[in-house]
């Protein structure tokens, strides 16, 4: 009886090892999975921001840092407001203060006073992340744990992520950080849970003046989507080839 | 040939072998190319579901209007109309249900995201109506003059 | 109790003008020491190697020592991955589900087949020691747990008839000569893990890999030496003690200790011309060519970051152990300062590459410095601190006093 107990179990063993190791060896690369993969999303989100609109009031960053539970009070946020001010001898002075989520209050920057007399042209940049076409962010994590879904947005699974820092090294835009309560890489993900039940990102909703517009790439009568294929709009550092999908009207060539 | 040389060869089998046993059992079924390629779309397809059963917080300023119309129409009558009720009240979540009160932030700081002067050329902050936060009443909370759903004094 | 909330990276960095808000030392002092460990690794293989493949007889004696050191590396290579990841339990997910596209990925590749040639060409080297040993031991009182040890570690094979000794033998010089390669692989795509960052602008560099792994074998071949240097030191006091200090073993100890530093010292001095040059063509084409970001890295070397490269990494760890082993004859005590200072010269160049990478905002308008947690808090100061680094640096010592009790890798041949 023990005998064959014994054999049955070493049969089982050997036969779910059997049957396990071909097919799991190159799981990775199933060509079934590959060709369904293919199946094409109505959408590719897509951000417009003109900063010629925005006025550094902050509530854009007030409102996602609510909306995804990043801790309010931490030097952390997914998406921030950035000051240029350009005194008249070419100098820029930059600043964010706890990412603009108070908005900007004060005349001074960085602790520097500024003579209103000097400045030649001062504005306000919104940054987020470029869900970009090629995310080197993507393309470094080892362990499959970012990713673009179909239509474009690149998000991170919390469950999977080993937190060895990669994505963030490899973000030129420096969105990316650790989320201190779920110790797992963060960033923007377009309030993918907003626009995927049909919703705008908390972003845009909460901007009073309309500075920030989600769009939808694929979809040409899109009136934002139409501004970016009429108007002349630019991305941020193009040259690193990632194909950013956030586009700005008024950029400055201070702004990195 | 001696074939006791095979031994470590047959021993690194046994091991790899237990490795992709375990991988099997260990590994979600759903993850693989899900995406466009191997490169940008290798993935746990049920992490996409989970992004998406994320409740929304912020409800927009529409469901305001359903039972506070009285304050929805003064406000949509004022310049204040483009701000959403949600910037000054908090993230509405599941108050249309429970009827929890809302923490409103009506401190002085609020306003001045705005209306604190900046004497910026060519952006949109200097066109906006503007105090000097150091001189215009100090230490006073706006909304002992101003009514912040229609703030301009003539309307009052 | 509240959980803490912990930003990574908010304890260590100080920022100074603008960085964005998200910007932090994401990567400190274990990720400074991981190419430093595999370094070691692969460099002490690689001596290893030197004897075993091209039949360099004058590293008879240190190569068997090195090729067990590098045994004692091996975990060591992995544990500051472990202590830097955020989930340290998901380590496991780069062996599941590995994406290849990511040089990290490779590592569980990589450094497992690595494994098993360094334990593989270990066992050939060492299979008629361990059948010897089981034989001897049988029937010793007290003996039984070892005896065990060295029963599983034959493996069952008994053999040793001379044909199988030679096929030991032919196994050692093959997995040797397979073990090179992998070793430089496994160091130089730890120098393509940074090399191919496109956004660090201090990174980004096609010379990285080959950077990494001349310095890799430096510090290797320099560890082996200083390793062997303490120990025969020891041997030499502990004889002196014992039958005086002028007793002819004492003597001989000392002539075969110079006399295998003095080779090895060849080597090393080899590897470190072509480490230091790989540098500077690094840092010279990087200053001729002027790209966008160069501004703010002169800023970098040049100021903010000026006596960790020049004096530290280029004074005291190439440029001043380079004359000490070039000018006159070095004696024992001035080849292990030299040692010691390469060690320390190599440990600066991984400090200046992976901190001195972070040193700057992406956005070029500012500046990040790192400040190393010396006394642990919490778990993350430990982890990322001074602490947590001695571990990793002390635990190859420890690992290599177990491991030689049943490896034998000191004795000296004849």
């Amino acid at each position: 009886m023990s005998v064959s107990r014994r054999d049955l179990l070493k049969k089982t063993l050997v036969g779910s090892a059997a049957a396990a190791l071909p097919l799991d060896a190159f799981k990775f690369l199933s060509p079934e999975q590959a060709k369904a993969a293919l199946a094409e999303s109505p959408h590719r989100w897509g951000f417009l921001v003109d900063t010629t609109k925005c006025v550094g009031c902050g509530f854009c960053v007030k409102a996602c840092k609510k909306e995804n539970d990043v801790p309010y009070d931490e030097p952390i946020t997914r998406t921030w407001v950035e000051r240029y001010v350009i005194t008249n001898d070419g100098e820029a002075l930059v600043d964010s203060p706890h990412g603009g989520r108070d908005g900007f209050t004060e005349k001074k920057v960085m602790e520097h006073d500024v003579d209103p007399e000097s400045i030649a042209k001062a504005f306000f940049v919104p940054k987020l992340c470029n869900q970009c076409k090629s995310p080197a962010c993507v393309q470094v994590c080892p362990v499959g744990a970012t990713y673009q879904t179909p239509d474009g947005v690149v998000l991170i699974d919390r469950s999977w992520c080993i937190g060895c820092g990669y994505c963030v090294m490899a973000c030129p835009y420096g969105v990316r950080f650790f989320h201190p309560v779920h110790k797992v890489a963060e960033k923007c993900t377009f309030c993918y849970h907003r626009i995927s039940k049909g919703l705008k990102t908390a972003c845009v909703d909460n901007c009073s003046f309309g500075a920030r517009q989600l769009c939808d790439l694929k979809d040409h009568n899109d009136p934002y989507t139409k501004v970016i294929m009429t108007q002349r709009v630019a991305v941020l550092k193009d040259e690193y080839g990632t194909k950013p999908q956030v586009f700005y009207i008024g950029l400055d060539k201070e702004v990195r | 040939m001696k074939t006791h040389v095979l031994r470590p060869l047959i021993l690194a089998i046994v091991l790899v072998s237990c490795h992709l046993l375990f991988r099997h059992f260990y590994v979600p079924d759903d993850f693989g190319v899900n995406g466009k390629n191997f490169t940008f779309g290798f993935y746990r397809a049920g992490s996409i579901d989970d992004w998406k059963a994320i409740p929304v917080k912020y409800k927009g300023k529409e469901l305001c209007a359903e039972c506070h119309e009285e304050q929805y129409e003064s406000n949509m009558a004022s310049k204040h109309s483009i701000i959403q009720c949600e910037n000054c009240h908090g993230p509405a979540m599941d108050h249309a249900e429970t009827e929890e009160p809302l923490t409103i932030d009506k401190s002085r700081g609020l306003c001045l995201r705005c209306h604190a002067a900046l004497p910026y050329p060519g952006s949109q902050r200097s066109e906006l109506p503007a105090i000097d936060p150091e001189e215009h009443n100090v230490g006073m909370e706006c909304a002992e003059c101003h009514n912040p759903h229609k703030p301009s004094l003539e309307d009052m | 109790m509240t959980e803490q909330l912990v930003v990574h990276g908010l304890e260590w960095t100080e920022k100074l003008h603008f960085v964005y808000p998200n910007e932090f030392i994401y990567w400190s002092i274990q990720i400074v020491m991981y190419p430093y460990m595999t370094g070691l690794v692969a460099g002490a293989f690689v001596l290893s190697s030197l004897y075993h493949v091209f039949g360099q007889k004058d590293l008879k004696d240190i190569a068997k020592f090195s090729l067990v050191f590098s045994l004692a590396l091996l975990p060591v290579a992995m544990m500051p991955l472990q202590f830097h990841l955020q989930q340290p339990i998901r380590g496991i997910h780069v062996m599941m589900t590995p994406h290849f596209t990511s040089a990290i990925a490779a590592f569980g590749i990589v450094f497992s087949t690595y494994a098993i040639i360094v334990l593989t060409e270990i066992w050939f080297v060492y299979r008629q020691y361990f059948v010897e040993q089981t034989l001897a031991l049988k029937g010793v009182k007290g003996a039984g747990f070892r005896r065990l040890i060295y029963n599983i570690l034959t493996l069952g094979a008994y053999d040793l008839s001379e044909e199988a000794i030679a096929a030991d033998k032919k196994g050692v010089k093959i997995f040797a000569a397979i073990g090179i390669p992998v070793a430089c692989f496994l160091h130089g795509y730890a120098g393509f893990i940074f090399g191919s960052v496109k956004a660090n602008a201090l990174w980004m560099s096609p010379l990285m890999p080959v950077i990494f792994i001349m310095s890799a074998v430096v510090s290797g071949i320099a560890l082996c030496m200083l390793t062997y240097i303490i120990i025969m030191e020891g041997k030499k006091l502990a004889a002196s003690l014992k039958k005086g200090k002028s007793d002819e073993s004492v003597k001989v100890i000392a002539g075969v200790e110079m006399d295998v530093i003095k080779k090895t010292s060849r080597y090393l001095i080899g590897f470190l011309i072509a480490a230091i040059t790989l540098e500077l063509l690094d840092m010279i084409f990087r200053g001729y060519t002027q790209m966008k970001s160069w501004d703010i890295l002169r800023e970098v070397m040049w100021e903010e970051d000026f006596t960790k490269i020049f004096i530290m990494q280029y004074g005291l760890g190439n440029l001043l152990p380079f004359l000490l082993l070039m000018i006159g004859k070095p004696g024992i005590k001035r080849t292990g300062i030299a040692l010691a200072l390469i060690l320390f010269g190599v440990f600066m160049m991984r400090w200046n590459v992976v901190i001195g990478g972070q040193a700057f905002s992406l956005s070029f308008h500012g500046f990040m410095h790192y400040h190393m947690p010396i006394i642990p808090h919490n778990l993350e100061t430990y982890k990322e601190g001074l602490f947590g680094a001695l571990t990793v640096g002390a635990t190859p010592f420890i690992l290599f006093y177990i491991i030689n009790k049943f490896v034998p890798s000191l004795k000296t041949s004849n």
